[in-house]
């Protein structure tokens, strides 16, 4: 191979894993019935249970819910679009005629992974924008960006769910799953209500959800989590993340 | 050699799909790998893009392994089902493809060869079924490949667009790309084929050039109208088999044409709308997978 080839390497690499978000950006924006849905559904349960029904205790419920109403958002972004996306994706045979390209390996994920975050990252922008008019929330602006900063490192143990999930199920299998497994983490632990209503079991249980401890570790900055080791929090996350990758590459590596 | 196989094994399951399989593709040339439904054609697309491992002998892609990602940067592939999502452009599809390598064709030459002048802004999910297998087509040789494989890439495509696609095929042979093509259309073989390989059940059973694989069953197909009875010419000396079709044509395969015409002309004076003609690849190919039947079953 001549020089110029082996230049061009490295430059194209970079550039396929650029193009590849830039196309499933723009694949998911025309595909309104899934964008719309997964961007206004937790800010419109927020302005319902978090802001308008919580009105009457001086904006202290909408602080308390904004923090875990952000991890239920990320939670269902990290799920939905890596759970139903892959298993869509593989059913259609769309992944093993990406397997067969020389497609940088990593740049089919790595442009999943950045949706999720960039719909994380609307959906905390849409949050914060209720709390902050309508719910009368204020915080520090430190506060405010690790708000930000947590969640949008949080989508990931939930992208690894989700990615794992969509390599078991059927593309229209996928949303069912998915939601069987989002909507029960998402009560119990401690998202939509106070953990402390729920019976004693399953509070005990409720560390056994990444969601608890992303939610945790954001209540910790308001003075309002249980009281636990903050890095036991992170330690769980990273490894559940670590994990549920793994488990899923490991399918995605066999299967068609 | 740009693709090859070396004795492959493939099981799925307790069901073997290739059975010793040998199959090599070289520069500028096309090679049609035949046969029915199941015989394992797009297994042996699918080890040679690394797509699956053989559970014994080997793969091979530019001598290297197809999980290298430097030797698939040199081949294009187009599979049955690509799935791809009715949201993407056309133009970013190609854009996309091109990227993953180091030396692709111009945007232009793509379209031209692969005939999509005019598509490029719609949505894939727009296109007709014979317009999406086109754009395939393009993703497969934008990256300017040595080699090309095309699992059945003229299914669903008319007249017109299928001998477009020949053209274009044609045109990569003659500056050297190797391309291996699986079909059940015996005539694009036909068209297009410098080397031809017939697999049935698992096995290669013949392989050679299409002059050979003919010349293996050198059978010749005497059609004409008669009045005669089609008991009494399945009982003519020299005829293979006899077939009479709803347009009461009789249809006579034999490999001593002169013989069995003398035959007819003696019984039928009558006799009209005479054809004798080479029996195609498609009464070749038949021959030659119920022969390994038989073979197996006795």
């Amino acid at each position: 191979m001549n020089q110029s080839a082996e230049q061009s390497v490295p430059h194209s690499v970079l550039r396929s894993y650029l193009l590849e978000a830039k196309f499933e950006f723009l694949k998911l924006i025309r595909t309104p019935a899934f964008a719309v849905p997964a961007l206004l559904f937790t800010p419109l349960f927020y302005l319902l249970f978090g802001v308008l029904i919580a009105r009457g205790q001086g904006g202290e419920a909408a602080r308390y819910l904004l923090w875990t109403y952000a991890v239920f958002g990320v939670a269902g972004n990290g799920l939905f679009s890596f759970g139903v996306t892959v298993a869509l994706e593989r059913d259609q045979g769309f992944l093993r005629y990406k397997r067969a390209l020389p497609m940088p390996p990593g740049a089919y994920l790595c442009a999943k992974m950045l949706m999720a975050s960039l719909f994380a990252v609307i959906t905390i922008c849409l949050l914060a924008l209720l709390s902050a008019s309508v719910g009368k929330v204020t915080m520090s602006p430190a506060q405010w960006l690790i708000l930000f900063a947590l969640n949008i490192v949080g989508v990931l143990p939930f992208c690894a769910l989700g990615l794992w999930l969509g390599t078991l199920t059927s593309g229209q299998g996928a949303p069912a799953v998915v939601n069987l497994i989002y909507l029960p983490m998402a009560f119990l632990s401690g998202l939509m209500l106070p953990l402390s209503i729920l019976p004693k079991f399953l509070q005990t249980l409720a560390p056994v959800w990444p969601s608890f401890h992303l939610s945790q570790i954001g209540l910790s900055v308001i003075g309002k989590h249980a009281g636990g080791n903050l890095w036991l929090h992170a330690a769980f996350l990273l490894i559940f993340t670590v994990i549920f990758s793994w488990l899923a590459i490991r399918r995605l590596a066999r299967s068609n | 050699m740009l693709a090859q196989l070396q004795s492959v094994h493939k099981n799925y399951g307790a069901q073997p799909a290739l059975i010793g399989v040998d199959l090599h593709v070289n520069a500028g040339e096309v090679v049609a790998l035949l046969g029915p439904n199941g015989a394992g054609k797009s297994t042996a697309v699918a080890l040679m893009l690394g797509l699956e491992v053989p559970d014994s002998g080997a793969a091979f892609l530019l001598e290297q392994s197809p999980h290298q990602l430097r030797a698939r940067q040199q081949m294009g592939v187009m599979l049955q089902t690509a799935g791809i999502a009715d949201q993407y452009k056309v133009s970013e599809l190609i854009i996309l493809t091109r990227s993953y390598y180091p030396q692709p064709m111009s945007i232009e030459a793509c379209v031209a060869l692969a005939g999509l002048a005019g598509l490029m802004a719609r949505r894939y999910g727009q296109l007709s079924g014979g317009q999406q297998r086109r754009v395939q087509f393009a993703l497969a040789i934008c990256g300017a490949p040595k080699v090309l494989f095309l699992d059945e890439p003229t299914t669903g495509l008319d007249i017109e667009a299928r001998e477009g696609l020949w053209k274009a095929i044609r045109n990569l042979t003659e500056s050297g790309t190797g391309v291996l093509l699986t079909t059940h259309y015996l005539e694009e073989a036909e068209a297009l084929a410098h080397r031809v390989a017939v697999l049935n059940q698992g096995k290669i059973v013949a392989q050679g050039s299409m002059s050979d694989i003919r010349a293996l069953v050198s059978q010749k197909r005497i059609s004409c109208k008669t009045t005669m009875p089609i008991a009494s010419v399945r009982a003519l000396a020299g005829v293979l088999s006899a077939t009479r079709d709803e347009a009461a044509t009789t249809v006579v395969f034999t490999e001593a044409p002169e013989h069995v015409l003398r035959q007819l002309f003696a019984l039928d004076a009558d006799l009209s709308e005479l054809e004798v003609s080479r029996a195609g690849l498609a009464a070749a190919f038949l021959q030659l997978t119920q022969n390994n039947q038989q073979g197996a079953k006795s």
